[in-house]
């Protein structure tokens, strides 16, 4: 599904907080990727999602070559990547209610009207009522926006779920809820999973493979 | 809790503590709800539950740092000496005498707690000038040692914010929380985001500082770093509290009597990793009895009456509970 090769990735050039790394993740495999904080798996993570240019490297999605990132790569691409991230704060628009955030890349792909429908069943699958859909984000705690962003990122039925730290912020009852999520929709769809982290009892539970982020082999 | 604390008036006695905030359109939310407990010097107590049931809004009730619509009701009485209502309290008395002085706020997200277009050393001198009468000339050396008391390095001290990590930011509130020597530490999500060795570095310092004769009141969802500082733990759920047991206890082979607090305990990947179905009550439309029995695989018709919190623990079926 997913392979880095030789990916260097980083802020600065000189300074790349990524070095030549490897890394796939198979067809409906999910992979965690444990780390430290300040180690750069939350750089591979954008890389991985098409989000972050690396300096060098090969990233291929399917079988083909990732050639833009960020804007520059192809929606066909990029649709099939779902994203959430660890602070749902900064990764949701404060202005939109939940009911339009779990909605928004099906009206940003012009897509609305068809998945109006999947977007009510993914709210109810989180556990999000109506009576929180039609909240903005300052009205609801973390763990319910956590939950919109969760829906938001399998909208579009991506073949690929990557989640940068996800339940770092939440509860334990949050997390085991949010985690049987991920879990119905890869057995349901076959996805893989990328799931990067520093709690290794999670990601042990959670994953088929994980892997030490320093000790990621450079050619695997 | 050692004979000596037991003894002695508590640190903090919060009793019957409510918060409500009024909304537009004359709504109530309901986030603080009857709270009662003690702390001990050297005592520390943590108060665990899911996001959004009222946690942060108790530490800021107690520190008077709600937002206007807020209206509270019951006493917080600090000691140990000289003892004074935080609830009741004006804002210049609380501002003036208690807070930073006698009550130490380490915040959830040092790095945004901090002036980010000063350096450390510069807000550690600031604190200093301003908490302790310190002589122009001594300033240095008593931010220094500020720093060291919360293993805060040296040679970091003319860093920006920015430059610094997220465990060297949190080193550097607490530097900043422990200047007064404030026999109170308030320590909201203090763990929150940072990676399994960092939570259990700060755990173990808070810890020390709790040893030294602080009373730590630690707020958070982090149940592995309650059950390594803790020595009590209070539950809350829905603005309440449902248990309050030793960590021993509630860790331990005894466990947790609440069904709620066990389905915490039950949510960890190392455990069932099972959710607790449903989600929370929302506190602008609370039941009339028991908060969780809509979530509860116990509830009866008895649950439909609020549970009072009796023998560490408020639930109609607790006695059951502990058989199960």
């Amino acid at each position: 599904m997913l392979e880095l090769e030789h990916i260097t990735a980083g802020y600065v050039r000189g300074e790349p907080v990524v070095r030549e790394l490897s890394l796939t993740v198979a067809d409906g495999e999910a992979v965690g990727l444990l780390g430290p904080s300040g180690c750069g798996k939350s750089t591979l993570a954008k890389v991985a999602a098409l989000l972050h240019r690396p300096f060098a490297g090969t990233v291929r999605l399917a079988g083909e070559p990732v050639r833009g990132f960020r804007y520059r790569a192809p929606r066909a691409q990029r649709t099939r990547i779902g994203v959430v991230f660890q602070q749902p704060r900064l990764a949701a628009d404060p202005r939109l209610a939940l009911r339009d955030l779990i909605a928004e890349p099906a009206r940003a792909t012009g897509r609305g009207q068809e998945l109006a429908e999947r977007a009510a069943a993914l709210a109810t699958e989180v556990g999000l009522g109506p009576e929180l859909l039609g909240r903005r984000p300052h009205e609801v705690s973390d763990g319910q926006l956590q939950r919109a962003c969760l829906a938001r990122a399998l909208l579009l039925r991506p073949s690929l779920l990557i989640c940068d730290e996800m339940t770092a912020m939440l509860d334990a009852s949050t997390t085991a809820a949010l985690v049987a999520v991920v879990e119905d929709y890869r057995r349901e769809n076959g996805a893989a999973l990328l799931a990067v982290g520093h709690d290794r009892v999670l990601l042990r539970r959670w994953c088929d493979r994980v892997l030490d982020f320093p000790a990621v082999p450079a050619t695997a | 809790m050692n004979d000596a604390s037991a003894a002695r008036p508590p640190l903090l006695a919060v009793h019957e503590l409510s918060v409500r905030f009024l909304m537009p359109g004359g709504r109530h939310v309901a986030a603080v709800n009857g709270v009662s407990f003690e702390l001990a010097a050297g005592e520390c107590l943590a108060l665990v539950g899911e996001s959004g049931c009222g946690k942060s809004v108790l530490a800021s009730a107690l520190l008077g740092l709600l937002p206007g619509n807020a209206r509270t009701r019951g006493t917080a009485l600090l000691g140990p000496d000289d003892r004074i209502d935080l609830l009741g309290a004006e804002e210049t008395t609380l501002a003036r005498t208690v807070r930073g002085r006698r009550a130490g706020l380490i915040p959830q997200s040092p790095a945004a707690h901090l002036t980010p277009v000063r350096t450390v050393r510069s807000q550690l001198e600031e604190t200093v000038r301003e908490l302790r009468d310190t002589r122009r000339g001594a300033l240095r050396a008593a931010a220094e040692a500020a720093a060291a008391r919360a293993a805060f390095p040296a040679d970091h001290l003319d860093r920006y914010p920015h430059q610094l990590s997220g465990g060297l930011a949190q080193r550097a509130a607490t530097a900043l929380a422990l200047v007064a020597d404030a026999p109170l530490l308030i320590a909201d999500e203090p763990t929150t985001g940072l990676d399994r060795d960092l939570v259990d570095r700060t755990v173990d310092e808070l810890r020390r500082h709790t040893d030294e004769g602080h009373g730590l009141l630690v707020i958070t969802h982090d149940l592995a770093a309650a059950a390594r500082m803790a020595d009590r733990v209070a539950v809350m759920y829905a603005g309440r509290i449902v248990e309050v047991a030793t960590a021993a206890d509630f860790f331990g082979a005894a466990g947790p009597r609440h069904p709620y607090a066990r389905g915490l305990l039950d949510a960890l990947p190392e455990r069932a990793f099972a959710p607790i179905p449903g989600l929370p009550p929302e506190l602008d439309a609370l039941p009339e009895g028991c908060a969780f029995a809509a979530r509860c695989d116990r509830a009866t018709d008895i649950c439909t009456t609020l549970p009072a919190l009796t023998g560490g623990v408020a639930c109609h079926h607790a006695s059951e509970a502990v058989d199960a």
